[in-house]
């Protein structure tokens, strides 16, 4: 089933009777060349870009819940390049490159919005740390344009540019960036596997994970075993849990990050809107929620909801900076899971076990990461060999010290990031 | 959440820093791997483990918090001293 303009409207007029399920139920295989451990956003695009890049189709992507029922429905939906640390932006450049063609490519209408985003600073060192930033940014072939006070009251009147203690001096306005409809990505790329002839197991958790000699030989799941000489893990929020099955320590802590919406209002703010002094961030849903967010509770947490001193911190910054905000009602709020790394990058890597690989640690950045994760996984899994973008994300790195990503300048420590 | 400092009394999270799952510091010599280990390696669970918090914004004693991550549970808090002194 192919979606077209001229599809919807011959739907439309037959009272939409012709559509069909976006993928098959099928009942798991005995064996594949390759099963993939997670059916979010980074599992499905592994498996599409295997099955599409590399041919692999006897492949399967085992999911404990259901397709689009972890992270990839929990999160805030920002799409981004703006990285400034060699390592980091060559991989999200590209990620932003597939994010461009992704409707195409999958034929599915994600709502890619490359609505701009505005990074606000409040002081001239903030000022310097974002026009070297905007540097870097243009330097990977990606878009930044330094905004003065008055160009981002052009883009942004209704903030208060007088605030007493972040007082606006401007912002960093990246132009590609934006949102993109979460829940369509997971069902865009699962409908392209399927399509491909992946098959998606749903309800079929893992359990345990087949070692012999030093290399992977297959999976017990819920709906049995299965056998394959290549698994990868990609269940960013339980990779530990999950990489302990195959022995593995892992350099995550598991922390909560708490988001917010309103109820829907009418079009109000166009772009999505950091103000980092403040750790706070929102945009506008196309069905008139405002989302948005703000920092870690920062203590490890699987309960995928935080407590009140985090929600009134992210209120009060949101009142400082818009203080417009405060006649709307919040409509809910909740948790996700963060995969902590020390130095707040990922990890995209095989394993000591032969044909074993993970993708994991995406901290509270993975959203926008879902194609290039997985166009980057499917290459390691498929040749063996890292993907260009995707070189520095190495698993030894904190181990021997070589190649930290510490993007954000702060140290490469737990609690830190 | 609010944790009961065996000094001050319950009090709200926001006085607490938190620092991490609470470990044995390897020897200096130990190694590079017994030092990524207590660096960067974690057991991660989700259910109950012991963790350091320091009651910063109150009588700045560390404290060994035992908690459930799951559900956010606290299960006990002592001194850091005296489980040293133990």
């Amino acid at each position: 089933m192919t979606f077209s303009g001229l599809r919807v409207l011959k739907e439309g007029l037959t009272g939409n009777r012709g559509w069909a399920p976006h993928w098959r139920d099928p009942e798991p295989k005995a064996a594949y060349d390759a099963v993939i451990i997670g059916g979010g956003g980074h599992g499905l695009a592994t498996a599409y870009y295997l099955a599409k890049n590399h041919g692999l189709t006897n492949i399967a992507v085992l999911e404990k819940g259901y397709i689009g029922g972890g992270n990839i429905g929990r999160n805030t939906t920002i799409v981004r390049a703006n990285y400034f640390l060699p390592g980091n932006s060559e991989f999200y450049s590209h990620s932003l490159k597939l994010w461009e063609g992704l409707e195409e490519d999958l034929n599915y209408n994600v709502m890619h919005s490359q609505r701009g985003i505005i990074n606000l600073f409040h002081s001239d060192g903030q000022r310097d740390a974002f026009v070297r930033r905007g540097n870097a940014m243009i330097t990977q072939g990606d878009d930044a344009i330094l905004l003065d006070r008055e160009g981002v009251r052009q883009h942004l009147p209704y903030l208060d540019f007088e605030n007493t203690r972040f007082p606006i001096y401007g912002g960093l306005y990246h132009p590609r960036g934006g949102t993109a409809r979460h829940d369509a990505v997971a069902w865009g790329y699962a409908r392209g596997a399927d399509r491909r002839g992946v098959d998606l197991l749903q309800n079929c958790e893992v359990t345990g994970i087949d070692i012999e000699n030093g290399a992977v030989c297959g999976v017990q799941t819920t709906r049995g075993a299965i056998r394959a000489k290549k698994v990868g893990i990609v269940v960013a929020g339980r990779s530990s849990q999950v990489a302990a099955m195959a022995g593995m320590r892992l350099p995550i802590e598991s922390h909560v990050l708490q988001a917010f919406v309103t109820e829907g209002l009418k079009p109000c703010i166009d772009h999505v809107v950091t103000f980092g002094m403040g750790h706070f961030y929102i945009s506008q849903s196309d069905k008139g929620g405002l989302v948005f967010g703000g920092d870690l509770d920062f203590y490890a947490s699987y309960a995928s909801r935080g407590n009140l001193p985090t929600a009134e911190h992210v209120m009060e910054a949101g009142m400082t900076l818009m203080p417009m905000i405060g006649q709307a009602k919040l409509l809910r709020s909740w948790g996700g899971i963060m995969d902590m790394t020390p130095d707040g990058s990922p990890i995209i890597d095989r394993t000591e076990t032969d044909g074993l690989f993970i993708d994991c640690g995406w901290c509270y950045g993975g959203f926008k990461a879902v194609p290039a994760s997985g166009y980057a996984f499917a290459h390691l899994m498929a040749t063996g060999q890292h993907h260009e973008t995707a070189a520095a994300f190495r698993f030894d790195r904190f181990r021997t010290g070589r190649g930290l990503l510490d993007e954000e300048g702060t140290g490469s420590q737990h609690n830190l990031h | 959440m609010r944790l009961t400092c065996p000094i001050c009394g319950a009090r709200d999270r926001r006085e607490f820093y938190y620092q991490g799952e609470a470990l044995a510091r390897p020897a200096p010599g130990a190694g590079a791997e017994a030092w990524d280990e207590y660096l960067h390696l974690r057991d991660n669970p989700a259910g109950v483990r012991r963790e350091l918090w320091q009651h910063e914004a109150g009588c700045g004693a560390w404290l060994v918090v035992e908690r459930n991550t799951s559900t956010h549970e606290v299960l006990g808090v002592s001194l850091v001293l005296d489980e040293a002194q133990a």
